[in-house]
């Protein structure tokens, strides 16, 4: 039976894992790698890499670190932050990445979906949406949140599958940092409406919420940072309370 | 030495990293004379059939391919490429696997992405391995089952997960992206 996923995210800027971590026996709690590889000896079933201060003259920085990835962690993983472009796309592949993740260049200009789902395929492209709901609607915001598209969630969504996107990472910025759980009722909707798997993101808090998740909506995979980070939630323990609650876990 | 056929295929740097993190080296080769002396070799794969077939022609790896005598290990689109044909790109493949290739009908998401588990027949492949154990899966096209199923995996439909006749064997799923469980399967690959 297909597993439900739990993703865990680390943000990245100039190659350093931003949140501050204290987990012990690690070395350099600031370095991803080790981070990373914490993560893959606790079960996460993928990681998600999001360089939250790419420009064009880190790009360098960030492809030596997926290469470094790429040698040590033994499951998938995606890179975000910064692609805006098939040839960003192609470099963060090629040095070992097995997924990129667009947003607000995929807003810009969507055929950037088509492009890189061409070129490396569907199950490669991830387009992360940041949605806010405004007077009972969900709306697409863009650059990193500050910016309204105007565009319901719903038929973006339905654009990037006709586009060819491989998965969408759906963050609501309502429950984002809440810790008050998933937006339940949008990633559901979105979940029943397209064909590709649904990565739900944004209000993590509990165990209780990925079992909501899990259970009320038929999301893919749940994806948190802070919590795995600050270790509020051990993923092992997260999985074996998931696992009794008859939820499909790895 | 090991070596992972060269045609253009992606995803050939992780299976060499799995390789290397498990202390084993590779080449990456076309050549028929490295092929051939290989003690082992793997054809890995993500792409397009038809693409990835067009590339195993212009090189006559098509006809070197089949007559390998070491043990050759096909990974994803590498062991539907060792099947009879596939849907994808209405492509003619290698022909050793008696099987086919076929397009998930979409009635579950496709591609069918995760941790997935087998229902494992006895084979060198999976020593030490259950069918409680979960393989990372990502592909849009199965093969069908058939006498040389050695592993069965349930999406949309009963499919083979991996295959075995002679000397060749394929998995579907990506052994280098499955944690200790997919080193565990490479382990019992290079051990045979």
């Amino acid at each position: 039976m297909l597993k439900k996923r739990i993703i865990a995210c680390l943000d990245i800027q100039d190659g350093r894992t931003v949140k501050g971590v204290n987990f012990e026996g690690i070395r350099d709690a600031g370095d991803p790698i080790e981070l990373a590889k914490r993560y893959v000896d606790e079960g996460a079933d993928e990681l998600v890499f999001l360089d939250i201060t790419a420009t064009n003259d880190k790009r360098k920085t960030i492809c030596s670190l997926v290469e470094q990835i790429s040698r040590e962690i033994t499951i998938p993983f995606t890179v975000g932050g910064g692609i805006t472009t098939l040839e960003d796309a192609q470099a963060v592949i090629e040095a070992g990445a097995d997924k990129i993740s667009i947003n607000s260049a995929a807003l810009r200009r969507p055929e950037l979906i088509q492009e890189i789902s061409n070129c490396f395929g569907k199950q490669c492209v991830v387009v992360a949406v940041d949605i806010k709901k405004i007077d009972d609607e969900w709306i697409v915001f863009s650059n990193g949140g500050r910016v309204s598209t105007g565009r319901r969630a719903i038929d973006w969504c339905i654009e990037i599958v006709t586009l060819g996107g491989g998965e969408i990472l759906l963050t609501s910025m309502n429950n984002d940092g809440t810790k008050a759980g998933f937006a339940l009722d949008i990633s559901q909707s979105i979940s029943q409406l397209v064909t590709i798997p649904v990565i739900a993101s944004g209000g993590a808090g509990s165990i209780q919420h990925f079992k909501e998740l899990f259970t009320q909506t038929d999301a893919s995979a749940g994806l948190a940072a802070s919590i795995f980070h600050y270790q509020e939630i051990a993923i092992p323990d997260l999985k074996n309370e998931l696992k009794k609650s008859q939820i499909p876990i790895r | 030495m090991i070596a992972l056929i060269d045609y253009g295929a992606g995803n050939i740097r992780s299976v060499q990293n799995a390789l290397k993190r498990l202390g084993v080296e590779s080449i990456l080769t076309n050549r028929p004379d490295e092929l051939r002396s290989a003690e082992k070799v793997i054809l890995p794969g993500v792409g397009e059939a038809s693409f990835a077939m067009n590339q195993l022609r212009e090189n006559e790896l098509d006809q070197l391919i089949p007559s390998l005598t070491q043990p050759v290990l096909g990974i994803c689109l590498g062991m539907q490429l060792l099947c009879t044909s596939s849907e994808e790109g209405d492509t003619q493949a290698l022909g050793i696997f008696d099987t086919v290739v076929r397009e998930f009908e979409p009635v579950l998401n496709v591609p069918h992405t995760g941790w997935n588990s087998c229902s494992i027949k006895s084979s060198p492949l999976f020593d030490g391995i259950s069918s409680y154990d979960d393989f990372y899966f990502v592909h849009s096209y199965y093969a069908e089952l058939c006498s040389n199923t050695i592993a069965t995996c349930d999406y949309i439909q009963p499919f083979s997960a991996a295959l075995q006749k002679d000397n060749f064997f394929g998995v579907q799923f990506h052994p280098e992206k499955s944690a200790e469980i997919g080193a565990k399967l490479i382990q019992n690959f290079l051990a045979l």
